[in-house]
C-alpha cells in the first residue's frame, strides 16, 4: 500500500518550471530517497507535500485521500535550513511546536519526557536555544520533527551539520521510527549518504523524474554483469565469452574488470580463471546509485 | 483558531517576560515621578539658601528692600566697596549687591558680585525690586501715587464657550486640544514602537530559518496575525501598566513630599506675567487666576470621557492593525533590518505628516478641510481624528472615518498577507516595488 502518491505534479514559478509532471508512489513503512542535484526541484516537491505551497496541476494523495490541511499533524518535516527560536528555552520550544502540530499540552509534555531520556538531554531543558552547540540544536530540531509521531517523516538533507557520532544516533532513530511503522522520505543530493538506508528511491533532475523504484530492482536493471578480479599470475583472457574492460598489473598482482558476454555465468568465468591464475578476490561490480544517476542524467542530456 | 491562539500566547509571553519590557514598564513611571520631584526638590533647596548682602551708597533704597521668605537681604551699614567685598568673601552668602550713587533718570552701575554664578531667578528678583523702587520714586517725583496706578491697570481674560445644539458649554481651548493631542501622541508612538516590533519579529523568524518549520504546521496568515495580535497585547499591557503605575507612583510621591502638581501652561503664563508686572499686582490677579482654574476643571469635566476613551481605543487598535500588517509585510520582504529603509519610508511618511499636521493645522482649525480629509483617510485618521474629537465631530463623519479605517485595515492586511506568504520563503534576493507588486497576484 502506498502512503503517498504523487500524481502528475507540475509547479511553475515566474521564470522557470520547478516540477514538470512528476509522478511516483511511496510505499508505506519504507525509507524513501528523494534524490537529485541541487536545484532539481526536490524542495519544491517537499513544500507541496507539506502544504507550504500548492501545485499548479496534478494531485497528491496521502493514505489514499487527497492532501488536505488536517493531514499536517500526520506529517513531520525537517527543512534543510534548520532553525529554532533562539531566545526560547528548549522545553518551551518543544512544547510549542508539538502543540502547533495538534498535541494537547499533556500529551506533548509526556512525549518530551520520553525523548529527553532517549537523547539524554535532561540538563538542556531550561537552556535557551542560543546557548546550545549546533549539534545539540540539531538534536532538538529532530525531536521537534518527530515528536507528534507522524506516519510520514520528511527529512531534507538530514545529516548535514551532524558530527559522525550524532549522525549515527539519528540514523538509529530513523531506523527505529521505520520499524515502528513510520515512512521516511530522505531528500538529499549526496546520494552515497543514503544508499545503504533507502529501500526505494526516486531520482529527480531538472524538474523531471528520471527514475524511481525499489533500490534492489534498479540496481539489478543497471548492473552490467561485470566482475572485479584480483589475483596472482599472468592474466590473458582469450575466450570470446568474456570481455576485459580494464586491467592493471603491479609486482605480479593483477586487478581486472571483466564482463560476461552472451549468457555466460559468473561460475564460467571463475572456472576459466582458476585454470590460469591464482584468484584472491572475485566481486560483482554493482553500480552505485550515484553511477546510475550520472548515467541516467547523461542520457537525458543527450536525448 | 486554536493554533492562532497558541501563536498569540507565545508572541505575548516571550515579549512580556523580556528584561527590556520589565525594565521599560517600571522605569517609565519612575522617570515620570523623578521629573516631578527633582525640579521641585531643587527649587526648595535654592529657595532656602539665598542671602544677599546689600551695600547701598545711593541711600535711595535704605529700608525699602525687604527680606522675603526665601530671599534674605542683609544691608551693610557703611563702608567702601572693597571692605564689603572682603566681608562678603568671609561669608557663604549668595551674592553681594552694590548700588553706587545713582541718577534716577539713568540708573547705571549697579553690580551683583558672587562667588558662584548667581541663579537667574535671584538676579531677576533683585532687578525687579530695584526697578519697582526706582519707578515708585519716579512716580512720586511726577506726583503719581502707586495705588492709583494699580487701580488704573487693566487685566482681560476671556472665557470661551461652545455654542452647539445641545446648549452652551464652557470650553477651554487648552484642555480640549490637550486631551486630543495626548491621545494622538500615544497612538503615534504606539504604532511606531510596536509596528517595528512586528517587523523585527518577522525578520527574526526569517533569519532564524524557523519560518519553514512554522508554516509546515500553520498557515502564513495565522502566523502573521498571531504575531500582530500578540504584540498588540504587549502594547496594551505596557500602556495599562504605565497608567496604573504612574498613578500610584505620582500619587505616592505627592503624598510623601507634599508637592503641588507640576504647573499647567496657564499657571506658567501667569507666573511669567507675575514676573513682568511685579509681585504686588499679582495679588490683584489671584481672583482671575482662581476663575481660570475653575474654568479648566469645568472644561475637563465637560469633556465627553466615554466617547473620548472609546474613540481612543478604536483608533489606537485600528491604526495599529492597519500599519502593523504593513510592517509585518516589510519584515517578510527583506532579509535583514538594514534593507528595510526603502520600504519604511512610504509607511512612515503619512504617520509623520499626520502627526505634524495635528498640532499645527488641525489644532488651529479642527473643522477645516485639511482636518476633515485627514481624519477621513484611514492612513492619517487614527492620529488626526483623535485631535478633532474633543472639539466635537459630527457622528456621520466619525462613523465614516471609522468605517473607512476598518476597510483600510482589511485592505492592508490583504496586501500584507500576500507579500508575507511569498516573502518569508524568499532568501538572498533584493526586492524592489515591482517585484512586490507581482507577489500580490502569485498563486502559492
Amino acid at each position: 500500500m502506498s502512503i503517498l502518491k504523487v500524481d502528475g505534479v507540475t509547479k511553475r514559478y515566474a521564470n522557470h518550471t520547478a516540477l514538470d509532471n512528476v509522478s511516483f508512489d511511496i510505499p508505506a513503512g519504507c525509507i524513501f530517497g528523494l534524490l537529485g542535484p541541487n536545484g532539481a526541484g526536490k524542495t519544491s516537491l517537499i513544500r507541496i507535500i507539506t502544504q507550504i505551497t500548492g501545485a499548479d496541476s496534478g494531485e497528491i494523495y496521502f493514505k489514499g485521500e487527497k492532501l488536505r490541511p488536517s493531514h499536517i499533524k500526520d506529517i513531520g518535516y525537517l527543512p534543510e535550513e534548520r532553525g529554532l527560536y533562539k531566545k526560547m528555552k528548549v522545553g518551551e520550544q518543544l512544547l510549542y511546536l508539538a502543540q502547533l502540530k495538534g498535541l494537547t499540552k499533556d500529551e506533548a509534555t509526556a512525549r518530551i519526557k520520553e525523548w529527553v531520556v532517549r537523547f539524554e538531554i535532561k540538563d538542556w531543558m531550561n537552556k535557551h536555544i542560543e546557548d546550545l552547540s549546533k549539534g545539540m540544536q540539531q538534536k532538538v530540531q529532530f525531536m521537534a520533527t518527530v515528536m507528534h509521531e507522524p506516519s510520514l517523516i520528511i527529512l531534507d538533507e538530514p545529516f548535514s551539520g551532524f558530527d559522525p557520532i550524532n549522525a549515527n544516533l539519528i540514523k538509529d532513530e530513523i531506523l527505529r521510527l521505520r520499524d515502528n511503522g513510520a515512512t521516511i522520505i530522505f531528500s538529499t543530493h549526496r546520494m552515497e549518504s543514503v544508499e545503504e538506508l533507502c529501500d526505494n528511491i526516486a531520482l529527480i533532475n531538472r524538474s523531471r523524474k528520471v527514475l524511481d523504484g525499489p533500490v534492489r530492482e534498479i540496481k539489478d536493471t543497471y548492473k552490467t554483469d561485470t566482475y572485479q578480479v584480483i589475483g596472482n599470475g599472468q592474466l590473458l583472457v582469450t575466450s570470446p565469452d568474456f570481455e576485459v574492460l580494464e586491467q592493471h598489473e603491479n609486482h605480479g598482482v593483477f586487478r581486472a574488470s571483466i564482463r560476461l558476454l552472451d549468457g555466460a555465468s559468473p561460475n564460467d568465468l571463475l572456472r576459466y580463471l582458476i585454470q590460469r591464475v591464482e584468484v584472491h578476490s572475485f566481486v560483482e561490480l554493482v553500480p552505485s546509485i550515484n553511477d546510475i544517476f550520472i548515467r541516467k542524467v547523461k542520457e537525458t542530456y543527450h536525448a | 483558531m486554536h493554533k492562532i491562539w497558541l501563536i498569540i500566547q507565545r508572541e505575548y509571553l516571550t515579549r512580556v517576560r523580556k528584561k527590556s519590557f520589565i525594565i521599560m514598564t517600571f522605569l517609565t513611571p519612575l522617570l515620570l515621578a523623578a521629573f516631578m520631584v527633582i525640579p521641585a526638590w531643587l527649587a526648595t533647596i535654592s529657595d532656602s539658601e539665598d542671602v544677599v548682602m546689600v551695600l547701598d551708597e545711593s541711600g535711595l533704597f535704605a529700608d525699602k528692600l525687604e527680606s522675603k521668605e526665601d530671599l534674605k537681604i542683609i544691608p551693610i551699614a557703611a563702608g567702601s566697596l572693597e571692605q564689603a567685598k572682603t566681608a562678603y568673601q568671609e561669608t557663604d552668602y549668595t551674592a553681594l549687591l552694590h548700588i553706587p550713587k545713582l541718577d534716577l533718570d539713568n540708573p547705571e552701575g549697579i553690580r551683583l558680585y558672587s562667588k558662584k554664578n548667581t541663579s537667574l531667578q535671584v538676579k531677576f528678583r533683585l532687578e525687579n525690586m530695584l526697578e519697582k523702587e526706582i519707578e515708585s520714586q519716579r512716580f512720586m517725583a511726577s506726583g503719581i501715587d502707586r495705588e492709583m496706578l494699580n487701580k488704573m491697570k487693566a487685566n482681560v481674560t476671556m472665557t470661551t464657550v461652545n455654542l452647539s445644539e445641545s446648549g452652551e458649554r464652557d470650553s477651554n481651548v487648552w484642555v480640549t486640544s490637550g486631551a486630543g493631542i495626548i491621545g494622538a501622541v500615544i497612538i503615534y508612538f504606539f504604532i511606531f514602537l510596536y509596528g517595528v516590533q512586528i517587523m523585527r519579529g518577522v525578520i527574526e523568524e526569517k533569519t532564524n530559518r524557523i519560518v519553514e518549520v512554522m508554516i509546515s504546521s500553520v498557515k502564513p496568515f495565522q502566523l502573521m496575525m498571531g504575531k500582530i495580535v500578540g504584540i498588540a497585547g504587549v502594547g496594551l499591557t505596557q500602556f495599562l501598566l504605565w497608567v496604573v503605575l504612574s498613578t500610584i507612583v505620582v500619587g505616592g510621591v505627592q503624598a510623601a513630599f507634599d508637592i503641588k502638581p507640576a504647573p499647567t501652561p496657564i499657571e506658567q503664563m501667569q507666573a511669567g506675567r507675575d514676573l513682568a508686572t511685579g509681585e504686588e499686582s499679582a495679588q490683584s490677579e489671584k481672583a482671575s487666576q482662581a476663575d481660570m482654574l475653575s474654568e479648566v476643571s469645568s472644561a475637563i469635566s465637560n469633556l465627553n470621557f466615554p466617547l473620548l476613551l472609546g474613540c481612543f481605543l478604536f483608533y489606537f487598535l485600528g491604526g495599529y492593525l492597519l500599519y502593523g500588517s504593513l510592517f509585518g509585510a516589510i519584515g517578510a520582504a527583506v532579509d535583514n533590518e538594514t534593507d528595510t529603509q526603502q520600504f519604511m519610508f512610504p509607511i512612515t511618511i503619512p504617520l509623520i505628516i499626520s502627526f505634524i499636521m495635528s498640532y499645527t493645522v488641525v489644532i488651529q482649525n479642527p473643522d477645516g478641510p485639511v482636518a476633515f480629509w485627514m481624519s477621513i483617510i484611514p492612513f492619517t485618521s487614527p492620529i488626526v481624528m483623535m485631535v478633532r474629537i474633543p472639539f466635537g465631530v459630527p457622528a456621520s463623519e466619525l462613523l465614516l472615518s471609522m468605517g473607512l479605517l476598518i476597510l483600510g485595515f482589511i485592505f492592508t492586511t490583504w496586501i500584507a498577507s500576500r507579500i508575507y506568504r511569498v516573502g518569508i520563503l524568499m532568501y538572498g534576493k533584493k526586492i524592489n516595488y515591482k517585484e512586490l507588486s507581482k507577489w500580490l497576484f502569485y498563486r502559492v
